[in-house]
């Protein structure tokens, strides 16, 4: 379990980073760590540079305001659980957060971590999708701001170019008033979920839902949005008969993966009750 | 490469290749062997250390990354003259058998109680599921950490 030799550098611009990623062919970026060193312990990973973003300014703001809320992309998830403008800012945010692997791992994995490796089952980058988030990349050529929708291309797998750092991800402001949940399910806490739900909606003045937004992961090869779904809610007042008809259209419209931890059908069912328990909790809570 | 940090409130300096993970820094070239090491790929939380007041997997960190920080082990965490509350608490209940996991459980709890001294038994469930113990079957472990609570309410009051 001990990493194949590379070379480290930790340098103190994000410019020099960014000519490093592009001057070595096998460079790769560490920032937190959590995902890349197990990696690197099993070997599955084997650059040939490693490129710490520690002493890089600028990368670790939880920005708040009128256009919603800009994560740098050393933003750890301790970070995110302390900081208690969150709860109104973005409960759904916050809550999310708090279910991502364990307490030491809480402690120092990254917001741009968590979206340039991309496990199919990683809260972060489903809560990204789901709100529509916005990834800022660095690189060699400049910058650009790519939609989380278009970012994550499959398992571990993203538009980023091999120069290019993330440095934010924007999530859209989050009114009062907003009914939300998340609920995902793993064989023990803090293992990656088997699937998990994300979901948001205002309502009209009369209390139908408006604007639903209704993400997956863990049930397919990258987190997804479940427009069906999204608009069997739409102008709906949320009840028992629209919470059950959601969940089947959402077991419908999930294609998961099998593996030895659990069969396709079994995702399928559990994607569906997660989001019964999403829907039936979102009803009950809404945000300040 | 050097790298420089702050152990148990001593200065160290160690010079490292850049692929050592800063369990193996601690343990064969600081010979801090308090921190154990189990499954070296960041699921058993044995080599669990407190860096700038954090509870960390020192397996999911490269030495050269604690450039600058404060770390704790295990060994900063206790005297040759007695026991602390949190061990007597942990001999008390009997919240050991083998031992192997005891420093990830001794460091994490310390780090979560100083933070928090009134956490209640599901947020130290919560807490300590990232560490694994394959002989107490977990009970007597979260009774020690209930019980130590109170000294560290006292050390946090001014």
């Amino acid at each position: 379990m001990k990493p194949a030799p590379f070379d480290y550098q930790a340098p103190a611009t994000l410019r020099e980073a960014v000519d490093l990623l592009a001057s070595a062919p096998e460079a790769m970026v560490i920032a937190g760590g959590q995902s890349l060193m197990p990696l690197l312990a099993l070997r599955l990973a084997t650059p040939s540079l490693l490129v710490d973003l520690r002493r890089v300014p600028g990368l670790d703001a939880i920005a708040i305001g009128d256009d919603g809320i800009r994560l740098g992309a050393r933003v750890r998830w301790r970070d995110i659980e302390n900081d208690p403008r969150l709860e109104t800012a973005h409960p759904l945010l916050r809550e999310t957060i708090t279910q991502v692997a364990h307490y030491q791992i809480r402690n120092r994995g990254t917001v741009g971590g968590s979206l340039a490796h991309t496990d199919p089952a990683a809260e972060l980058p489903g809560l990204a999708v789901t709100c529509e988030g916005e990834i800022t990349l660095a690189g060699v050529a400049g910058t650009r701001v790519v939609r989380a929708r278009d970012f994550f291309t499959g398992p571990l797998m993203t538009v980023r170019q091999r120069d290019e750092i993330i440095t934010e991800l924007h999530l859209p402001f989050w009114p009062s008033g907003r009914r939300w949940a998340f609920r995902e399910f793993a064989q023990r806490q803090g293992d990656f979920s088997l699937a998990g739900v994300a979901l948001f909606y205002d309502e009209d003045q009369e209390g139908r839902v408006a604007d639903a937004h209704v993400g997956v992961v863990g049930a397919s090869d990258r987190p997804q949005r479940l427009m069906e779904v999204e608009a069997l809610l739409n102008g709906r007042f949320v009840d028992e008969p629209l919470i059950r008809e959601a969940a089947e259209a959402a077991a419908r419209t999930v294609d998961p993966p099998e593996d030895l931890h659990a069969p396709a059908a079994y995702r399928r069912a559990l994607v569906a009750t997660l989001i019964e328990r999403g829907l039936r909790s979102a009803a009950q809570h809404r945000s300040a | 490469m050097q790298v420089n940090f702050e152990l148990n409130g001593k200065a160290v300096a160690v010079d490292v290749e850049p692929r050592m993970h800063l369990a193996d820094c601690l343990r064969d070239e600081l010979r801090q062997t308090g921190t154990h090491l189990g499954c070296e790929h960041g699921v058993c939380g044995a080599c669990t250390v407190i860096i700038d007041g954090a509870a960390v997997r020192s397996c999911l960190m490269l030495a050269v990354q604690a450039e600058g920080s404060s770390v704790v082990t295990l060994e900063g965490l206790s005297t040759e003259e007695a026991l602390t509350p949190l061990q007597t608490a942990f001999r008390k209940h009997h919240a050991l058998q083998c031992g192997f996991c005891t420093p990830g459980m001794l460091t994490t709890a310390h780090a979560l109680l100083t933070d928090e001294p009134d956490a209640d038994a599901d947020r130290i469930r919560s807490v300590l599921s990232g560490n694994l113990c394959r002989c107490t079957g977990y009970i007597p472990i979260v009774d020690a950490v209930l019980e130590a609570r109170a000294a560290y309410r006292k050390t946090d009051k001014p």
